[in-house]
């Protein structure tokens, strides 16, 4: 079965540095056990393929059902160094519950 | 002692809703005012502006600002903190105490936070063994010395607390941790030890819920956000501080937003690393322990909160100048939009090319189809696509490759695809690239100096 990651989970992300970071948070505790199992850093690193290219770094916080996700080498050298219209990656978290997962 | 303390969230960031200050001091009590103002790139157009007037380098909205909140704080008690000192505390402190004359203010203690400023110190500090070495790269700062435009050190909240200690009512410092602002009031009203660190730790995560405004409180939410109500009139966040390190997060009545469960935990995981180790100036905070009570009614508990004692380096960081950047744009309609616009960038780029610039990167985005996603766009039906911007960006050491790139973009509208418009604001200017190099420096080598400045 499919689903779609944005119908269990909602996000936000930043930058730190080049690397943008992504919070997952599960909106309840069957959705944490799914993106427990299934949201693995290769998924992660797969799913941004073309857009970070450096290595991806996973956290979990189950204290408020989430995984925090370091995503190295994706700002195109940072905040005021990157061209990028999301300089600051803010859109990542977007980016990422677009993500679907085979359960 | 008090029983408790509401610390009100005023600025996420210089360029926050301006009416939020006012709104926090108005609408309902509270004991703290605390507004965050600097960026990373706050700290260089500061330099720049404190180099070509050594009167200016803080946040200039600050004095404009006293002028409507100063007599409510003074008249309610409201203690204001902000970070909005930049790169010159001292001359925003003036220019408060001349605002406050001017309103016929007769006494007030405004305390000063300096010593954050290493940018003259740097050849000392390298001279003492320590040459700030790039935490991403680890080379010594030597190799951009020449080109530093700033460089702060992050400051925690003692130096904030040694100030209230002191009498002042407005505290005004450089560069300081956004969490320090609001774990400052909390340690001096309850007296909290230095190492007991769960409670410093407590503090912190108040300090990073209230740190980006209404962040916290219904801005830019990403779960239901059609469900926020109100957010014209958004209430930013208010941590309710109690001595035992519990914290309730709310906003005041009658104000627009949402403070719950899922508007926190959003806010909890914005720009963090290794939530076990949160680490700031004052402890390293463990965001796995953060327990979080949504008790409704726009209140939520925060507590259980576990930290670890700080390290022995402040955080510093240096802006330097490395080059310069561009962008331009252009929009391009249907039919084809699409199509368009990629064939406008092909020309460009072949005659960048034919010019010999020398560009470190171009990069090219389509706004309306692939600008915030990129490779994840789905593929879009060009019949349906009413309209692409063409975003073109680029970047050179070579000032002269960036202003000539600004040149080739309006001859496309003549020598290039039809169907295209939006060329009103002129050639692309270039503008000099800040750069950043974070580094660490031992606490010892660096002295918080805390002033009071009395009318």
């Amino acid at each position: 079965m499919k689903i779609k990651l944005k119908e269990i989970a909602h996000a936000r992300s930043g930058d730190k540095g080049d690397a943008g970071n992504v919070g997952v948070i599960a909106y309840d505790d069957k959705g944490f056990e799914i993106i427990k199992k299934y949201l693995t850093t290769e998924k992660v690193k797969k799913h941004f393929e073309g857009i970070c290219f450096g290595k991806v770094e996973r956290y979990e916080m189950p204290n408020i059902r989430a995984i925090n996700f370091l995503l190295h080498n994706t700002l195109g050298g940072g905040g005021t160094v990157s061209l990028k219209h999301d300089a600051q990656g803010k859109i990542l978290a977007s980016a990422m519950l677009r993500m679907e997962l085979d359960i | 002692m008090k029983e408790k303390i509401r610390i009100a969230s005023g600025q996420g960031f210089w360029g926050d809703l301006i009416e939020a200050p006012y709104w926090q001091v108005t609408k309902g009590p509270v004991d703290y005012l605390v507004m965050d103002y600097l960026a990373e790139v706050t700290m260089s157009i500061l330099q720049k502006q404190k180099n070509k007037n050594p009167d200016l380098g803080y946040a200039r909205d600050i004095p404009e600002l006293m002028k409507k909140i100063l007599p409510i704080c003074k008249e309610k008690g409201i203690k204001v903190i902000t970070n909005g000192g930049g790169v010159n505390p001292t001359a925003c402190a003036d220019a408060i105490i001349k605002v406050a004359e001017s309103l016929g203010i007769k006494n007030l203690k405004i305390g000063v936070v300096l010593g954050d400023d290493i940018k003259d110190r740097i050849d000392e500090i390298i001279s003492s063994g320590c040459e700030l070495n790039n935490m991403d790269t680890g080379e010594s700062v030597k190799t951009v010395k020449d080109k530093i435009l700033s460089a702060n050190v992050y400051f925690g909240a003692f130096p904030i607390v040694e100030a209230l200690e002191k009498g002042a009512e407005i505290v005004i410092t450089g560069r300081t941790t956004d969490t320090g602002l609001t774990l400052a009031p909390m340690i001096y009203e309850f007296d909290w030890g230095k190492e007991n660190y769960d409670l410093i730790s407590a503090g912190t995560v108040a300090g990073h819920i209230l740190e980006c405004g209404a962040q916290s409180s219904g801005g830019n939410f990403l779960g239901d956000w059609q469900s926020i109500e109100n957010m014209a009139e958004i209430g930013f966040p208010i941590a309710e501080a109690y001595p035992n390190g519990e914290v309730i997060i709310t906003k005041h009545d009658n104000t627009g937003g949402l403070v719950s469960f899922a508007t926190i935990a959003e806010q909890l995981v914005y720009e963090i690393g290794d939530p076990k180790t949160y680490i700031t100036p004052d402890c390293i905070a463990d965001f796995t322990s953060i327990k979080l009570d949504d008790l409704g009614n726009n209140r939520v508990k925060v507590f259980g909160v576990k930290g670890k004692p700080e390290t022995e380096f402040y955080k510093v960081s240096c802006s330097y100048s490395d080059g310069y950047s561009a962008v331009g744009s252009l929009t391009y309609s249907w039919p084809q939009a699409l199509s368009k616009a990629k064939a406008a960038d092909k020309i460009l780029r072949k005659r960048l090319e034919n010019l010999n610039l020398k560009f470190d990167e171009i990069r090219t985005e389509f706004i309306g189809y692939n600008a915030t996603q990129g490779p994840l766009s789905t593929e879009l039906d060009e019949d349906k696509i009413n309209e692409i911007m063409l975003r073109v960006a680029v970047r050179s050491k070579d000032y002269y490759s960036v202003e000539r790139f600004g040149k080739e973009i309006a001859p496309l509208i003549l020598t290039g695809p039809p169907g295209v418009t939006g060329f009103a604001g002129g050639r692309p200017k270039p503008s000099e690239v800040v750069a950043y190099w974070p580094a660490l420096i031992p606490k010892k080598l660096v002295q918080p100096v805390v002033k009071l400045y009395e009318l």
